[in-house]
């Protein structure tokens, strides 16, 4: 009954024709996942949207268009409607590298979107496999730094965090290491366990519990304070590497042209969600990191994407 | 053994929970409704109802498609009896005496003693799969990409000589599977390959897509040519339980196929499709009265088909252990594991200890739900058999399209799956088997990978698969199979063994 209710609601609403600000949302919100069901940005995405529903008084309905490092998806979202009926979440890579991987891309991160708000990242660790001839930080630096195209880089797939993030530290270290592809996360973490190769830096849901176990060796974690699901990892400014700060960030945005009063509407949502304590512990659990402050704003988000295209613009092109 | 006793109970509290059940229930329910249709087989059962588990979280998801998977065999042997219609490669022995017994007015026989020692043949495979899961697992942990790729050669190396029919069409289609497997983004430089500018080809091609429309469009199409006319049984069923005398004659025949099936179901490349030739030929060697065989001998049908199920569930031990599978239904475990974000390999086991030991406990749980279930069905599925095509074959196209749908929200995929029913069905005219092109499609991707590792790890020698005793070892198996198979007299009987 419930449900033939909500079939007739949506009908009507349809019916009544194109929102206006006053009005949204008067029907469901599609919320575009430029990745497949189940993986971090997807979580993401599902636990702060269930909030955000709430809020809004409509469902917002998770469709999932992977594909080509989650860029499918992107250009989809970014030549959407601007009725504010379709909105996504993007991240890192879709946001931030993917200029500079891949030449064709049909949109532009800075231009041809509206900046809701970050959602939540999920912090980098850098580690290695157990025997790793390196006691900290300092040593893994100079040691990498001095064996160059020895050390064997594992990283799942070009595009991924895990090759952005990799290619960034290497860079920062002043050296290139020798780049093996995996895909996905799973086997190169298999790898590494089982000592074929030899580093990696990938987010922390993907290494905690190995590196619990002591299978693997953490040598630092890329967030200015450490995380409570590691609580013995440094950080990277306190074991030394300070300018290595990095995170898969996420965020949600609406396509260009959205009407600003729709875009303060689903920001506040998005905020409400991320005070609200169920919504805020299921996202910490997950080792996410929140933003606060002045980083909750749609403006904030804007001069943010502008940034990290930029920098990952030259790191990333310098190699390839 | 403490430890396995542990694991099982591990796995018997997820798998026994009511919703796991439940849904174990459900996929043993559809895979027999889907696998008793004529000329629909368990690969072709999985592929069509791959996309009702998306929405279930990936432990249930699995659970449920084993319980496909087992419904589908167990429809193919229904089928097999009932109509004289082999579902696949595995039940035309079934065919044989089953069918035999279904004239006879036996056919309630035939289902119930195929279901028990289908059930008993469980029973013993879970045991084992359980018992070697552990070693194998810790095995895999040596292999490096070197060693993976020296075994996926091996895989296909034995896929290509057990495929039905000629040695060079075999190998024709498993190439063309790895060429297929190359579609989509360069691994190591982000280029697109083959793509033709077609985005949706750009992370590949979807393998659901590529095995809805192999094998369920094109089933659906090769079953269109044929007149309705079925060969339904059209005198009783018969009373389902065997009688003493009956039991007593099949226990040795299931204990021996149970055997035969186990083994041969963990060789790499379709071994399972040996286990019932394997024991019908033993059975006939060793009975009083061979001449009886063909003509109702229950030994017949219970030998087989116990081996049919204890290969089938054996089968799943290298695609648990080391993430490699060993024919073309496991291929589709692994194509169903990753859209559930499972890479199948020897991490499973450390890192979902509950969805491994869970998949493992619902394989018995599986198998005595279909004693339970299907033997007061059999009524059903003899009403199904005859439900015209016009009402059957829409229905079934109309869900996989939805199903193709679903999978990414995009049209292209559904026409896709539409070229490559098209493209099925040709293979079928001109006598190629699509199975062992799958495998390779699915192998692909992972041989590629391995083998770019490999090298990016020996800075690009090729003498490291050689240099390594294991990957040596596997490599050799590999040229001493296809020179064996290649020996005149050899491949003339292989010939025989199939055609049998």
């Amino acid at each position: 009954m419930k449900f033939l209710a909500k079939l007739a609601f949506a009908a009507a609403a349809l019916a009544a024709g194109s929102a206006s600000a006053q009005t949204y949302p008067n029907k469901p919100i599609t919320m575009i996942v430029p990745f497949a069901a189940g993986g971090p940005t997807d979580v993401i995405a599902r636990i702060v949207g269930e909030n955000m529903s709430r809020t809004l008084g409509q469902q917002i309905v998770i469709e999932n268009v992977a594909g080509a490092g989650g860029t499918t998806g992107t250009t989809r979202a970014s030549t959407s409607a601007n009725d504010g009926y379709t909105v996504m979440m993007g991240h890192m890579g879709t946001h931030g590298a993917a200029p500079a991987l891949y030449p064709n891309l049909k949109y532009d991160p800075t231009k041809d979107f509206e900046p809701i708000g970050l959602a939540a990242g999920t912090p980098i660790l850098i580690v290695a496999k157990k025997n790793f001839p390196a006691a900290d930080l300092k040593a893994f630096v100079e040691y990498v730094k001095a064996n160059g195209d020895k050390v064997n880089q594992a990283h799942a797939g070009v595009g991924s965090v895990s090759h952005s993030t990799g290619i960034l530290l290497t860079s920062q270290i002043g050296t290139k290491t020798t780049q093996v592809p995996y895909t996905g996360t799973g086997p190169a973490l298999n790898d590494l366990i089982s000592g074929q190769v030899d580093i990696l830096t990938d987010q922390i849901v993907n290494v905690a519990e190995q590196i619990r176990a002591g299978t693997i060796r953490a040598y630092a974690i890329a967030t200015p304070a450490r995380s409570p699901a590691l609580p013995d990892i440094p950080t990277t400014k306190e074991a030394g590497l300070p300018g290595y700060e990095v995170s898969a960030w996420n965020a949600m945005f609406a396509a260009k042209g959205t009407s600003k009063d729709i875009v303060a509407k689903l920001n506040e949502a998005l905020v409400k969600a991320l005070d609200d304590e169920t919504t805020k512990k299921r996202l910490l659990d997950l080792g996410a990191v929140l933003p606060s402050g002045e980083e909750r704003t749609s403006a904030w988000l804007g001069t943010f994407v502008a940034k990290e295209v930029e920098r990952w613009n030259p790191v990333l092109k310098a190699s390839k | 053994m403490e430890a396995l006793v542990a694991n099982l109970s591990l796995g018997f509290s997820t798998a026994l929970s009511l919703n796991n059940i439940g849904l174990c229930f459900i996929g043993c329910l559809v895979g027999t409704l889907i696998g008793v249709l004529p000329g629909v087989g368990p690969i072709a059962t999985i592929a069509m109802l791959l996309p009702i588990t998306f929405g279930i979280d990936p432990t249930g998801a699995l659970i449920m498609l084993a319980g496909i998977y087992y419904g589908a065999q167990y429809g193919g042997s229904t089928t097999a009896i009932l109509v004289n219609i082999p579902g696949e490669a595995t039940s035309v022995v079934t065919v044989l005496d089953g069918h035999a017994m279904a004239k006879q007015g036996r056919a309630g026989v035939a289902l119930g003693i195929s279901a028990i020692g289908s059930f008993f043949a469980g029973c013993v495979a879970t045991l084992v799969i359980a018992a070697l899961g552990l070693p194998l697992t810790r095995l895999a942990q040596l292999f490096g990409p070197a060693e993976y790729f020296a075994l996926m050669v091996m895989g296909l190396v034995f896929a290509m000589v057990l495929a039905r029919g000629s040695l060079l069409k075999a190998f024709a289609m498993i190439v063309l599977g790895l060429v297929l497997s190359t579609i989509g983004t360069d691994l190591e430089t982000g280029e697109e390959r083959l793509t033709f500018g077609i985005q949706d080809l750009s992370d590949g091609l979807d393998f659901a897509v590529l095995a809805m429309g192999v094998f369920g469009f094109a089933e659906i199409i090769r079953n269109l040519e044929n007149p309705e006319a079925r060969d339904v049984v059209r005198g009783t069923i018969g009373r389902l339980l065997p009688n003493w005398s009956d039991l007593k004659q099949s226990a040795a025949p299931i204990l021996r196929g149970t055997a035969l099936g186990s083994i041969l179901g963990i060789l790499p490349g379709n071994g399972a499709v040996l286990g019932p030739f394997a024991s019908y030929s033993v059975e006939k060697k060793l009975a009083k009265d061979p001449s009886r065989f063909g003509r109702g001998a229950i030994e017949g049908v219970a030998g087989p088909e116990a081996a049919n199920n204890a290969g089938a569930q054996t089968a799943f031990i290298p695609l648990l252990t080391l993430g490699i599978p060993p024919n073309a239904v496991m291929a589709l475990m692994v194509g169903a594991m990753t859209i559930h974000g499972i890479i199948p390999g020897p991490q499973v086991m450390t890192k979902n200890p509950q969805l491994f030991w869970g998949m493992i406990a619902s394989m018995w749980v599986g198998n005595l739900m279909l004693l339970v279930i299907n033997l007061p069905l059999v009524g059903l599925w003899v009403r199904l058999l005859k439900v015209p095509y016009r009402l059957l074959f829409p229905a079934i196209l109309l869900f996989c399209c939805i199903g193709i749908y679903s999978i990414n929200n995009s049209v292209e995929q559904v026409a896709f799956t539409a070229f490559f029913g098209l493209f099925g069905y040709a293979l079928i005219k001109f006598g190629f088997e699509p199975a062992p092109m799958l495998l390779g499609f699915v192998l692909g991707k992972l041989m590629e990978e391995k083998l770019r590792q490999a090298l990016i790890l020996s800075r690009g020698s090729f003498a490291t698969f050689v240099d390594r005793p294991i990957s040596l070892g596997l490599l050799v198996v590999s040229v001493v199979l296809i020179v064996i198979a290649l020996l005149p007299a050899i491949s003339k009987s292989r010939d025989e063994v199939f055609t049998e």
